[in-house]
């Protein structure tokens, strides 16, 4: 396949369980370096649980396991030379909900990760979280109160700062749970084009429920059902000719 | 609204006035219930111990009896010595065991300890007393500072360890997993994310411990014992506010009970202000 050699991560017949209940099956699926891929499907079909194969988050929610690889630039990450630690920290994750470290500022909260990794000097540290705050589309906004609990701003604005604090740590990879389910339409309009000024520098992995957003945004849809991949291919052709029925029933809205 | 209605509206809201003025009485009387026997203890020993308290009270030796004056001095900084001692023994240990308890308890380990710490909490202190006299008391020869700091810290250590369980089960997994997620390992996560979210309702826990272990008695009588002099090591007897009062309570002398209802009033006042600031504490970081 021409496309997993280009990918800059790919998985390989990736099985995910839940104790005995096989939630992800067999699928393959890669995204190429500054894409949006964005998954689709109806609730419950995998798509969370696939993604956090990717940064192998699934293997800490107790009696789960997974099979298969996932190729980041090459190397796969499930070998047993790896590890998991290192992973996560070039492949960051965003969550459904807005979570800031409840005790902690909003600088504070963008620069966990690089103080708690250690290492950094503090100017380092400074510069990188004006950077990252600008890359989030927040800086404007908060430049004047570094230093109020992040748990102080509006969910929007939490949203934004998660996605920031993911990206101090500056990794290759942002996998993006929902991200925008829970905020109101012009919180969400502010992430979409935040995400399309994004993708110049990372390669984004986007789960959403909601179609209009996945057309927007992504370059490359994949389709899930029931734990398995569907359909995957171009955004555009995804959404204007399916090849597969269920695609279609499910974008035109007939069922999920 | 039709007029027929218009008027009952008003006995409507008369009446509801009146069954939330009702309530109002009865809250209000159960919680004056509550609070007077807190009230009349509180006041009693104010009044008994007041008369006693002065300034040599603080830093004098106690005198010998069927003389006047003297003070707690011994006492006063026997107390904080020990309570310092046993808090520096069991905090970090109560921290890590209610944090390991909490974090893992999928692992039996886990649910042996948690079973463990759940005995330990309603162990009698005076039991707790006999344990370090023969583990330490009867090995070591001697009554001293030491046996009595470690009677404290083991009634001590499951407090901390139940208050930090319980908090950090409070916290949402979402916090983990995003500290995770952020490529750090479970252990900084724990410590320095988790710990830290959960870090003023835990103190609050730490708070209590010490308050308990200033006012507790039994396990001090036969480990640290009582001292009627400074004590010049910490393998000596040494006093301590709460045998003090007791000594004191249960002497024959006039003299000595009014010094015993002294230390009662500092040792309640003290316990107080720990409740008092640990709960002001909690408030203020969790608005
Ligand atoms: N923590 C969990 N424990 C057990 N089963 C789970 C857990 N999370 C998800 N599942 C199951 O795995 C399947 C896929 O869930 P998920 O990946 O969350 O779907 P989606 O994100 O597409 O809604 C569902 O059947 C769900 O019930
Ligand atoms: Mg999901």
């Amino acid at each position: 396949m021409q496309k997993v050699s280009t990918a800059v991560i790919a998985a390989e017949n990736i099985s995910a369980w839940y104790g005995s209940n096989r939630a992800v099956i067999d699928i393959s699926l890669g995204v190429n370096p500054g894409e949006v891929l964005a998954l689709i499907g109806p609730s419950g079909c995998g798509k969370s649980t696939f993604l956090r194969c990717l940064n192998r988050m699934h293997e800490e929610i107790d009696h789960t396991r997974s099979e298969g690889r996932v190729l980041y630039k090459g190397e796969d990450i499930y070998s047993d030379d790896v590890d998991p630690v290192a992973v996560r920290s070039c492949i960051g994750m965003v969550f459904q909900k807005a979570n800031p470290f409840p005790t902690m500022s909003v600088a504070e909260n963008v620069a966990a990760g690089l103080r708690l990794r250690g290492g950094f000097s503090r100017s380092e540290i400074e510069s990188r979280v004006e950077g990252a705050l600008r890359k989030a589309a927040l800086w404007e906004e908060v430049k004047n109160k570094l230093r109020a609990p992040g748990t102080s701003l509006s969910g929007g604005q939490q949203q934004r700062l998660c996605i920031a604090r993911a990206l101090a740590v500056q990794p290759e990879i942002l996998l993006m749970d929902e991200p925008t389910s829970a905020l109101d339409p012009i919180s969400t309009g502010r992430i979409e084009e935040l995400m399309t000024e994004l993708k110049k520098s990372v390669t984004i992995i986007i789960v959403t429920h909601n179609m209009q957003q996945a057309a927007r945004i992504s370059d490359q849809t994949a389709f899930f059902l029931m734990g398995k991949l569907v359909e995957h291919g171009n955004t555009e052709q995804i959404f204007n000719s399916p090849t597969r029925e269920e695609t279609e029933n499910y974008i035109s809205g007939r069922f999920g | 609204m039709s007029k027929a209605d218009a008027p009952r509206l008003p006995r409507i809201q008369r009446r509801r006035h009146f069954k939330s003025l009702m309530a109002n009485a009865v809250i209000m009387t159960l919680a004056g219930f509550a609070i007077l026997p807190l009230i009349l203890v509180f006041s009693y020993i104010a009044r008994s111990g007041f008369p006693a308290l002065n300034l040599d009270f603080f830093y004098k030796l106690p005198a010998p009896a069927g003389e006047t004056g003297g003070g707690m001095g011994n006492a006063i900084l026997g107390s904080v010595a020990m309570v310092i001692m046993s808090g520096v023994m069991s905090i970090p240990p109560g921290l890590l065991c209610g944090l390991y308890v909490a974090e893992f308890s999928h692992q039996k380990l886990a649910r042996l300890l948690r079973f463990v710490i759940d005995l330990m909490t309603g162990v009698p202190s005076i039991v707790i007393g006999l344990f370090a006299y023969a583990m330490l008391v009867v090995p070591l020869g001697g009554f001293s500072a030491w046996a009595g700091s470690a009677a404290l810290g083991i009634i001590m250590m499951p407090i901390v360890s139940r208050t930090t369980e319980e908090i950090l089960r409070l916290i949402p997994d979402q916090l983990r997993e995003s500290g995770l997620a952020l490529g750090l390992p479970r252990w900084k996560v724990l410590l320095r994310l988790i710990m830290r979210a959960g870090r003023s309702a835990i103190a609050t826990g730490v708070f209590l411990a010490v308050a308990r272990a200033s006012g507790e008695t039994a396990p001090l009588l036969f480990t640290s014992f009582n001292n009627q002099y400074w004590s010049k090591s910490l393998s000596e007897p040494i006093a301590s506010l709460p045998v003090q009062i007791y000594t004191y309570a249960i002497s024959p002398y006039e003299e000595w009970h009014r010094l015993a209802w002294a230390g009662s009033l500092i040792l309640v006042t003290v316990v107080f202000a720990i409740n008092l600031l640990s709960r002001l504490l909690l408030k203020r970081t969790s608005n």
